[in-house]
């Protein structure tokens, strides 16, 4: 094992199709023209030495050190700045280019420390690199004067001297050994889009400032780890290297937080993690990273992780630790037992979008084979599963159509219900360098995000309509493209169904659908509506971005439906720059819808009644299937608490956190008999456990995520699992406990399984996955390389299907009592209900929930900025402190959801999508009053979880 | 000039200056100018303003300011003598004149007198070289300045 070593070629690739040959150093070689000679240079294998340059960023040319002659021309040009052209003769290394190399290093050197020895960079240097490279001996300047290397200069005060910033929680920042090559400062800029550093000062004075010369915590700066990969020095530097020291070997894997599916090398020492860095190989991020998949991986070794099974009787008695064995066994009989009591039918399972597609093969494998049922469903249900069902319907596939690269030639960009900034920083920062590049932006969302109005990016339209009106809001937009003529007819006559389009295109006309009607209930003024439209349709390539701000409403699919139908009226789908994009919250929620976790569907999305599909995996696993779809997470439960349904697999997943209602799953599990939880932590559904089973992390398994891009990215150990067994082990153990004959040596054995089985993964196997990096499915016969982009010669189901959407308004309206309407999002800093962040120090961003509300709503409450309020539903009421901002409407207050302790999801309400049943988060009626403290709810919730974690022999651990 | 302001007057009256400049391609330089004839200085305060009414971030308008050293970042006395140390002027014999500003008027470059009345600043070419040694004050330019005329014009500033 060893480093993954990344070639750093200097300057960005050029996209030009055209050639140019040159010579360097007596070498030819062609490259694309607008390579610059430094590119080409380290492509013909010459290294010219450099500082400011690397290929993440733009050219400079700032440090002087890149200089080449080339015949004909005067003097020593950069050859960072300076372009290719055909028949140029080049020379890197001359006896005047040796002299002036070596002149500068000496000029940096005279004002850096000489403490190698014990600088955390030592080995990972590249101005000790260049120092060797030129050959430097000697400083001919001494290192006396002037300087900004030391505190005091003969005793007296070094005013230049500035001491470290610790104030971030991953990183320092040594102002004594900045050269100024402004690195970091591009890399803000141009990789992360944020702009937090500039280079304050002129000359000598100049030096890297966070914001206005403030601390890296105080700034602008998001933490997403840009600058520090792109320092050459160690004046940026990992804290964990600091520490630890330089890693030793490396190994390319997939980040496990959102759905952009990040490549990063995880460099290790030993079994020791030293730091994340971003892969710039990795096909979705593109060598870019966030605070959460760069920095926040501490929660893998935090002290609350269980690391031993643990049983007990009741809810209400302690924790007993005991053997793998002894778990495995008591629940093979447990759920026997149950099945033999209460029917075939009572036990069920819950597959988790946080594990690989390998483990959530086997968790549904275990329930349609193991329990013979098909009461199998995972936390898709409560984000995407409307995006599933809304895109099959239209075009075929329950997928996104495009991958992250086509957002470079989008022209026209709709983000509906999403806020990628946040969600999905990496995306964010892709999409934000586009717009930069003056694509067009739409942005529909009741809040202000940040993308509205954000460091020269700046929204043409913003559409802030009344939480729950997207159908509304997207059929009066199809309304002006279908009345004024913007569609795209030789597209829809290709590619669609005609006399459907013309049914829906009569539907959309009618004036009930118009911008002016709709306006009454969406507050959206017609005018930004039909400029919105108009933009879209004919402002060149138009995507659309979308997130749960569209699938968690009780018209989710009809959204869906509506985003599909605007795609195919403006021939906006099937080449790059295009199509219409889900984001998924979670790292493999592709991957385990793909894996057959619903019940009524088998991997590959193949419905269970399908004799065919159902035939394949009966000779294949020697069993014999139940036809009938089972039950979805809200019907287990409601079963649950009727009596008829009794024990609950959970792996990687904390229902009680994380769906909707909480009163009501946790009367469901409390009617259970045996509830087996199976995560990193005693997360809030194992207060109602009566078997936990410890967890693996990413780090400690191999197998694969599928992104939202439907890219199937590997995911390699790096350390072995700190309880024992990787994830797909324990529920191979598990299965083999209640008499299934699994003998998995290793994941890849499992994907062969799924390639064999799944028509759409039919060429993946871990040595294909190896040889291309990544792949997205469909990778078949028909498409062996993978698919970046779908239906690029027709829709999968054949014709695209116009689907009408028809507004419902949700039941869940405000009145006089509950006055005010809520709707949740998610933090940067923070991922989905905390379990893994909250145990990082993200939270120093974000320690608590705040709740948002507009200074009109707050005023009129009497409520002041940091007070605590009272947030009350139908459903319950809980406390937070209340944020005073005019990101939010009058009228629409938004809170996070990723503390325990304010458990959101009390608040919200039990409607669901019609066609899947995601909860209606999105959506709550409330009304916001002063307080002094926690509701009763939360008190009598705290002592539960206080008294559910006790663990017999063991301290109750500290809060 | 000098007087102090309160916050909301000064983010007030920035937000005037901006607004009415913001149109012009490349608006920062023209505000930062109107800000600082118009408060004598570049208050910390302003930067946030800037940034926000031009879409920057606040990073992006501190490193234009301190990268210019005609900004400043508190007020100047009631007038500001520029003696210009560039090749030119040095060659004419500049470090005289510099030299014996600073003993008339008892201060550093870069200082105030102790009365508020002048600031002395070098700068690096005025554009006069053919006048060398140039001076400027209050945004006037003197030309061919000798012992004598320095004398004059430290006369004029002080009374």
């Amino acid at each position: 094992m060893s480093l993954v070593h990344e070639l750093d070629y200097g300057t960005p690739a050029s996209r030009s199709e055209a050639q140019v040959t040159l010579t360097i150093d007596g070498r030819a070689i062609t490259v694309p023209e607008g390579t610059s000679i430094m590119r080409a240079s380290m492509e013909a294998g010459i290294k010219v030495p450099k500082l400011c340059a690397t290929d993440m960023v733009d050219a400079f040319g700032s440090c002087r050190l890149c200089l080449v002659e080339i015949e004909g021309r005067n003097g020593t040009p950069a050859s960072c700045t300076t372009p290719v052209m055909p028949g140029m003769v080049v020379h890197t290394q001359t006896g005047r280019l040796k002299d002036i190399r070596k002149g500068v290093m000496e000029l940096y050197i005279s004002d850096h420390p000489l403490d190698c020895l014990t600088c955390a960079a030592n080995g990972d240097c590249e101005l000790q690199d260049m120092a060797g490279a030129v050959g430097l001996r000697d400083v001919r300047y001494g290192y006396e004067g002037d300087n900004h290397v030391k505190a005091r200069n003969d005793g007296v005060i070094n005013a230049k001297w500035m001491p470290k910033d610790e104030s971030n929680p991953y990183f320092t920042y040594d102002p004594s050994k900045c050269i100024v090559c402004s690195r970091c400062v591009r890399a803000c800029e141009e990789v992360q889009g944020t702009f937090a550093l500039t280079i304050e000062g002129r000359g000598f004075e100049s030096r890297v400032s966070p914001g206005a010369h403030e601390h890296f915590l105080d700034s602008e700066c998001v933490s997403c780890g840009a600058c520090v990969q792109a320092c050459p020095t160690a004046t940026l530097t990992e804290k964990s290297v600091i520490a630890i020291g330089q890693p030793e070997h490396s190994e390319v894997t997939t980040c496990a937080y959102c759905g952009v599916g990040c490549s990063f090398k995880a460099e290790m020492r030993g079994e020791e993690l030293v730091r994340m860095v971003p892969w710039k190989d990795g096909q979705a991020n593109r060598g870019h990273s966030c605070v959460k998949g760069r920095f926040a991986y501490g929660y893998a070794t935090h002290k609350d992780r269980i690391l031993n099974p643990m049983i007990r009787e009741n809810i209400s008695d302690p924790w007993r630790e005991v053997t793998w064995e002894e778990a495995f066994s008591h629940v093979a009989s447990e759920f026997r037992r149950i099945q033999y009591q209460y029917g075939r039918e009572s036990i069920g399972g819950i597959t988790s979008s946080r594990c690989t597609n390998e483990e959530t093969f086997l968790v549904q494998k275990l329930i349609r084979a193991g329990f013979g049922n098909n009461n199998v469903d995972t936390c898709a249900r409560v984000c995407h599963s409307p995006t599933g069902y809304g895109l099959g319907q239209a075009f075929g596939t329950s997928a996104g159509t495009q991958n992250f690269d086509s957002v470079e030639h989008t022209d026209v960009v709709i983000v509906i219900g999403a806020n990628p900034t946040d969600g999905h920083p990496v995306f964010g920062s892709r999409l934000k360098k586009r717009l930069r590049q003056g694509a067009k932006l739409i942005v529909i969302d009741p809040r202000r995000i940040d993308l509205v109005r954000t460091p020269h990016v700046e929204a043409d339209y913003h559409l802030p309509l009344q939480p729950g009106t997207n159908v509304a809001v997207l059929t009066a937009l199809a309304h002006v493209i279908v009345t004024e003529g913007l569609f795209d007819e030789k597209f829809i006559r290709e590619r669609c169904d005609w006399s459907e389009f013309e049914d829906w295109a009569g539907f959309v006309s009618e004036n009930a659908h118009s911008p002016e009607a709709t306006e009454k209930y969406t507050g959206v003024p017609a005018d930004l509506v039909r400029g919105a439209a108009r933009l879209y349709a004919k402002g060149g390539n138009g995507a659309i971005y979308y997130g749960l701000g569209v699938t968690e409403h009780s018209q989710g699919s009809t959204t869906v439906m509506a985003i599909a139908n605007l795609a195919m009226v403006t021939g906006n789908l099937g080449r790059p720059g295009v199509g219409v994009n889900p984001l998924r919250g979670q790292n493999n929620v592709q991957g385990a819808c793909d894996m057959g976790s619903f019940p009524h569907e088998l991997p590959g999305y193949r419905h269970i009644s399908d004799d065919a599909t159902r035939d394949t995996f009966e000779k294949l696993w020697g069993v014999t299937l139940n036809n009938e779809p089972g039950l979805r997470i809200p019907n287990m439960l409601d079963a649950a608490v009727e009596g008829t349904f009794k024990g609950i697999y959970i792996q990687g997943e904390d229902i009680l956190q994380s769906d909707p209602d909480t009163k009501h799953v946790s009367a469901g599990l409390a009617a259970m008999e045996c509830v087996v939880v199976h995560d990193l932590f005693l997360n809030e559904t194992a207060n109602y456990a009566h078997v936990f089973l410890p967890g693996s992390t990413f780090l400690e398994k191999d197998g694969t995520f599928t992104n939202a891009e439907r890219r199937i990215n590997r995911v390699r150990k790096v350390m072995s699992p700190k309880n024992g067994y990787a994830d797909w082990e324990v529920t191979q153990k598990l299965a083999q406990a209640m008499g299934l004959a699994w003998n998995y040596a290793h994941p890849s054995q499992i994907m062969d399984e799924i390639a064999v089985s799944t028509p759409s993964f039919a060429l993946v196997s871990y040595d294909y996955l190896d040889k291309m990096g990544s792949v997205q499915w469909p990778c078949n016969e028909a498409h062996p390389v993978g698919s970046p982009i779908m239906h690029v010669d027709g829709f999968v189901r054949g014709k695209g299907k116009f689907i009408r959407t028809e507004y419902v308004a949700t039941d869940e309206r405000t009145g006089p009592r509950f006055p005010l309407l809520l709707t949740t999002g998610r933090i940067l800093s923070q991922y989905n209900v905390g379990a893994q962040t909250r145990r990082t120090e993200n939270v120093t961003w974000h320690a608590e929930d705040r709740l948002e509300i507009h200074p009109h709503d707050a005023e009129q409450r009497g409520i002041k900025e940091g007070d605590w309020i009272k947030l009350a539903s139908r459903s319950g009421d809980t406390t937070l402190r209340a944020l005073i901002t005019d990101r939010v409407a009058p009228g629409v207050v938004y809170t996070t959801f990723h503390h325990p302790n304010t458990q959101a999801n009390v608040i919200t309400t039990d409607f669901s999508d019609w066609a899947t049943n995601c909860p209606e988060y999105k959506v709550t009626a409330v009304q916001v009053s002063p307080s002094n403290g926690p509701t009763e709810w939360q008190s009598d919730y705290d002592e539960l979880s206080r008294r559910s974690r006790r663990i017999a022999g063991k301290l109750e651990a500290a809060e | 000039m000098n007087m102090r302001i309160s916050a909301g007057e000064l983010t007030e009256r920035s937000l005037q200056i901006i607004r009415d400049l913001k149109h012009l391609e490349g608006p920062m330089l023209p505000i930062l100018h109107a800000i600082q004839a118009e408060f004598g200085y570049v208050p910390e305060e302003v930067k946030p303003v800037i940034a926000s009414e031009l879409n920057l971030s606040r990073a992006e308008v501190h490193g234009v300011v301190t990268f210019y050293h005609e900004f400043r970042d508190h007020p100047a006395g009631r007038h500001v003598l520029k003696l210009c140390r560039a090749e030119a002027c040095q060659s004419m014999g500049s470090d005289r004149i510099a030299d014996r500003a600073r003993q008339l008027l008892g201060i550093d470059f870069h200082q105030t007198t102790l009365d508020g009345s002048v600031t002395l600043e070098a700068v690096y070419c005025l554009g006069l070289c053919a006048c060398a040694p140039a001076a400027m004050v209050d945004g006037e330019v003197y030309g061919r300045v000798d012992e004598h005329c320095l004398s004059e014009i430290v006369a004029g500033l002080s009374r």
